[in-house]
């Protein structure tokens, strides 16, 4: 990891700065003498154009660029906006049709006459579950990450680092009839042991039997989500400079301390930006968890039992057979996970920028 | 507090290219010894080879002896971290920590080694920026982060974060050739008010500070590229500079090479 | 002085551990584990929960003897090195088993039929069949998806980084965040009503048109945060430095950008961009919203039903009979070689033409 090398410079310097076509910013000043160019037996223009500097053009190159990438924002903007009102708009008649509490009510049935439908369960078993995959999911990725950085020699970081790029290319629905068809077995082992030994916790307090659950769910979830999580955190800690790392060294740090005073600090924008993507693909995890949970409409914090259900799942499983105001109600709850995604990142965003003056990078 | 130095066949390699070719010499405390000579011949290898920064990079290694106060610091079983918090250093771009405080920065090799006692760190940072020639500049605002300071304001950081773990050795690779003069003189005083309490060696590409600053002073040159870097000579630095033994020193000196 | 707690020792030896006592700390570990739990069945036996014992014993131990003869500070050191490799290992666990099911499972129909063959005229009770209108579904709809999603994601991080000031940049990463969120199945309801119900009609005659290229919009909708946000970390990683060396030489910035920025952090940016393609080609519920699924080849992307791989996983797996699960684990397996080719390749180009 050394300082990035200069030699990009060479080529792009070397194009010839002619007169008045060059187009960066540049104030107008009066010509301060000079031989007249272009006159037979004067010396040609120095290099850098001599004379008077050209006048900024109104449409250069950079305005266009500029004007792109602006563009470019802007479209993505407009496209979330968009999503927004169609959202708002499909949701709107269903959430007016409802006959209880669209946010405390726990159970869904939007065909019923009156119909009454609710997100509490709902909005919960998708917190609960994208949380507890992050909690298993962002300690394990953060190891993967320093060791493929730091710790492991040459051949096994490559090595490693396939592996994560093979678990990101598993779709997700192939997570979800592995979780389903394969993992469950395992995970009802566990879950027996952990009733039997810590069953004393609430979140244990199921006695079986053990099949899909909150517990299934969030593990195949952590490692849908384990592969992103780890390739970005990887491309932030490889970048720490070394002049720090060799001052922690210097200073007689262990391996241990001078990634905890230069690598961590430095790669903590990062990380938390990969926690926000890893977090997003959790929330919004579709097909996985509808095969791997229990599609129950129950508050509970019991891991182990049948149960689970999330905002996403359950539209999967309502919409083949809903009418307008049942896809009314699954978009009304769609857009409440909006809101708990914009929670999270209003949070996330006011840790990363608290302390802002403390990063050593342009913006 | 300061300890003597001594170089036994140095011979340190990056994978299987040799950089230094048995270096030989004993550097006495509380002294300040300048290892000057051309670009590529070895000088900031021999000098990290001092304090086993050199084995950090990958496929690198340190061949013979150096002791410190009679203890080898390539034994076998030697703790390398105590070798550093022995010996610090001092690099050539300034580098503090960015996500840290000017007084986190200063503390931090303190806090490392498990002082807690916030009364201790703060006198323990007082007298660091004090003997770097620092405080009256920055006592007002230790809490603003270390790398909105100037170039020159930084390099002094670095140092005060060096000195405040109380080494016996200091270690400086062209500390000054990121600075402007102005700087460069902070610095050079400040390097000639530490030699009271340390051992100070430093490498310069500036043969003029080599003279100004040094008690003595070792030429390193290679003959060609590729060829490992050796010790050509070394003396007390008015010798050097004015009356070198060997010939390759003198015509470095005066500037037909290098 | 300020040296009362510093742990100032008069030798700089004597305080390591000799080689061989991880390996015996191991060693010992794994003894005691089996014994206890294997064979004595305490904490309900099993290969497992002795494997889990044995790792931790093995940390508490080393931590212990480390403590003791090394100090705490190079205790720490070796703990949490241990324990960094142990939640490797962890993750290495899942990952093996899945990959053996899949290989397991998809080598059954891994034949020259599956790849040259669709699914046209193959009923529920036949076990023929292939998935090659999938595969060209896939390619198309990631690919069109990846083209849209690329240059508005970096274009969008570089407005961002670069050139976005005040409260509109701010309006615009919020709900960049706000949009990572979005579940699959959301974007296809999007998709569908806007594009295939409103827009698609103008150039349909009419009528709602279900295509490949509604998918790839969809699947662009679900990309756009993770490469947009990734691309904004990368570029934030870019010295200031480099930039302010470019100016300085009289760089325009969009040169700047293009030329030294963008190439700098060029394999973070592709990393961003490969996890969003792999997550695309994964997806199965907005395809089967809007592009409609078919058994047949079609390699218009723009006009008709299309299918793709992870829909063909999904219909497959959901048929009752024995001949489908062979087929959905096959299609599977040739998903994730295929992100799996992409991802190295695309990696690798990165890396070879990036300004490091």
């Amino acid at each position: 990891m050394s300082d990035p090398s200069f030699s990009g410079f060479a080529g792009i310097a070397s194009t010839p700065a002619t007169g008045p076509s060059r187009d960066d910013d540049a104030t107008q000043l009066a010509a301060t003498g000079g031989p007249a160019a272009g006159s037979p037996d004067t010396p040609p223009p120095p290099f850098g154009g001599g004379g008077a500097l050209p006048r900024k053009r109104r449409w250069s190159l950079e305005t266009w660029f500029r004007g792109l990438t602006t563009g470019a924002g802007m479209t993505v903007l407009i496209i979330i906006v968009a999503i927004g009102a169609f959202l708002i708009d499909e949701a709107v008649p269903a959430l007016q049709a409802n006959h209880v509490n669209f946010l405390t009510y726990k159970n869904w049935f939007p065909s019923d006459n009156p119909p009454m439908f609710g997100i509490a369960a709902l909005a919960f078993g998708t917190v609960l579950t994208s949380v507890l995959a992050l909690l298993m999911a962002v300690p394990v990725a953060l190891s993967i990450a320093l060791c493929l950085t730091h710790y492991a020699p040459r051949r096994v970081a490559s090595v490693l680092g396939f592996a994560i790029d093979l678990l990101a290319a598993v779709p997700s629905i192939v997570y979800g009839l592995w979780g389903r068809d394969y993992l469950v077995t395992p995970i009802s082992g566990l879950s027996a042991w952990l009733h039997a030994y810590f069953g004393w916790i609430p979140i244990f307090g199921s006695d079986g039997p053990y099949g899909k659950s909150i517990l299934l769910g969030s593990i195949v979830l952590a490692i849908m989500v384990l592969p992103i999580v780890t390739a970005l955190v990887r491309e932030v800690f490889a970048q720490t400079p070394t002049m720090n790392e060799e001052a922690a060294l210097a200073l007689g740090a262990t391996k241990w301390e001078m990634i905890r005073i230069a690598v961590l600090p430095h790669g903590r924008p990062g990380i938390i930006a990969a926690v926000i993507l890893g977090l997003g693909r959790a929330l919004g995890e579709t097909i996985a968890l509808a095969l791997t949970l229990g599609s129950t409409f129950t508050i509970s914090t019991d891991l182990l039992g049948n149960g689970g259900n999330t905002i996403a799942a359950n539209i999967v499983h309502n919409f083949g057979e809903a009418d307008t105001i049942g896809r009314g109600a699954l978009i009304a709850s769609g857009l409440v996970l909006f809101a708990i995604t914009l929670v999270v990142n209003v949070v996330a965003r006011a840790i990363i920028y608290r302390r802002r003056e403390f990063r050593a990078s342009a913006a | 507090m300061a300890k003597r130095i001594e170089a036994n066949n140095i011979s340190a390699y990056y994978g299987s290219f040799k950089a230094i070719d048995s270096i030989s010499l004993t550097i006495e405390p509380k002294s300040v010894t300048a290892l000057i000579g051309p670009s590529g011949c070895g000088k900031s290898t021999f000098l990290r080879s001092i304090n086993r920064m050199h084995e950090v990079l990958p496929g690198a290694h340190v061949e013979g002896s150096l002791t410190i106060d009679g203890q080898n610091i390539y034994d076998r079983d030697v703790d390398v971290t105590a070798v550093r918090r022995m010996i610090g250093m001092v690099f050539q771009r300034p580098n503090p920590f960015p996500t840290m405080s000017i007084y986190d920065n200063v503390v931090a090799g303190l806090r490392l080694g498990g002082l807690r006692r916030k009364s201790a760190l703060d006198d323990a940072c007082e007298k660091a920026l004090r003997s770097a020639n620092l405080w009256n500049e920055v006592h007002t605002r230790l809490s603003r982060p270390g790398a909105g300071l100037s170039g020159g304001q930084q390099q002094r950081l670095c140092i005060a974060r060096t000195i405040a773990v109380e080494p016996q050795v200091v270690l400086m690779d062209e500390p000054c050739s990121a600075l402007d003069p102005i700087s460069t003189l902070a610095i050079e005083d400040l390097i000639t008010e530490l030699k009271s309490e340390y051992t100070i060696v430093i490498v310069t590409h500036n043969m003029q500070q080599a003279a100004r600053v040094s008690d003595r002073t070792a030429f390193f040159s290679i003959d060609k590229t590729g060829d490992p870097g050796r010790l050509i000579e070394f003396d007390d630095t008015t010798r050097i500079f004015t009356n070198p033994n060997e010939k390759k020193t003198e015509d470095y000196i005066t500037g037909r090479f290098g | 002085m300020t040296t009362e707690t510093l742990t100032r020792s008069a030798s700089l030896k004597a305080r390591r551990l000799p080689i061989w006592v991880p390996w015996a700390a191991g060693a010992v570990s794994a003894v005691i584990a089996y014994l206890v739990i294997y064979v004595g069945g305490q904490l309900r036996g099993g290969v497992a929960m002795t494997v889990v014992a044995a790792a931790m014993l093995f940390v508490i131990i080393l931590g212990a003897v480390s403590f003791s003869v090394e100090g705490s500070r190079a205790a720490r050191n070796r703990v949490f090195a241990t324990a960094i490799y142990m939640a490797c290992a962890l993750a290495a666990l899942p990952l093996v088993y899945l990959v053996k099911t899949l290989i397991d499972n998809g080598l059954d129909r891994f034949d020259a039929e599956f790849f040259t063959h669709s699914m046209r005229d193959i009923t529920p009770f036949d076990g023929g069949g292939g998935a090659y209108h999938a595969m060209i579904g896939t390619l198309e709809q990631a690919g069109i998806a990846t083209l849209i999603t690329v240059p508005l994601g970096v274009g969008c991080a570089i407005y961002i980084v670069e050139y976005g000031k005040g409260r509109l940049v701010k309006t615009v990463q919020f709900f960049v965040d706000v949009m990572t969120g979005i579940p699959s199945i959301v974007a296809g309801l999007f998709i569908l009503a806007f594009w295939v119900v409103i827009v698609s009609p103008v150039f349909n005659n009419g009528r709602p048109g279900y295509s490949g290229f509604a998918a790839a919009l969809a699947l662009s909708v679900l990309m756009l945060p993770t490469v947009t946000r990734s691309s904004e970390e990368m570029l934030r990683l870019v010295p200031i430095a480099l930039r302010e060396g470019a100016y300085a030489l009289g760089i325009p910035k969009w040169k700047t950008i293009l030329k030294i920025v963008l190439p700098t952090a060029g394999a973070g940016i592709v990393t961003g961009i490969m996890l969003a393609v792999a997550r695309a080609a994964g997806e199965t519920a907005p395809v089967i919203l809007v592009a409609g699924g078919t058994d047949s080849i079609n390699r218009n992307p723009f006009h008709g039903n299309q299918e793709s791989l992870a829909a063909f996983v999904y219909d497959q797996a959901r048929l009752a009979t024995k001949f489908g699960a062979p087929r959905a684990w096959s299609a599977a397996l040739t998903l994730v070689l295929l992100v799996l080719v992409l991802t190295i390749a695309a990696k690798l180009l990165a890396r070879r033409s990036t300004l490091r």
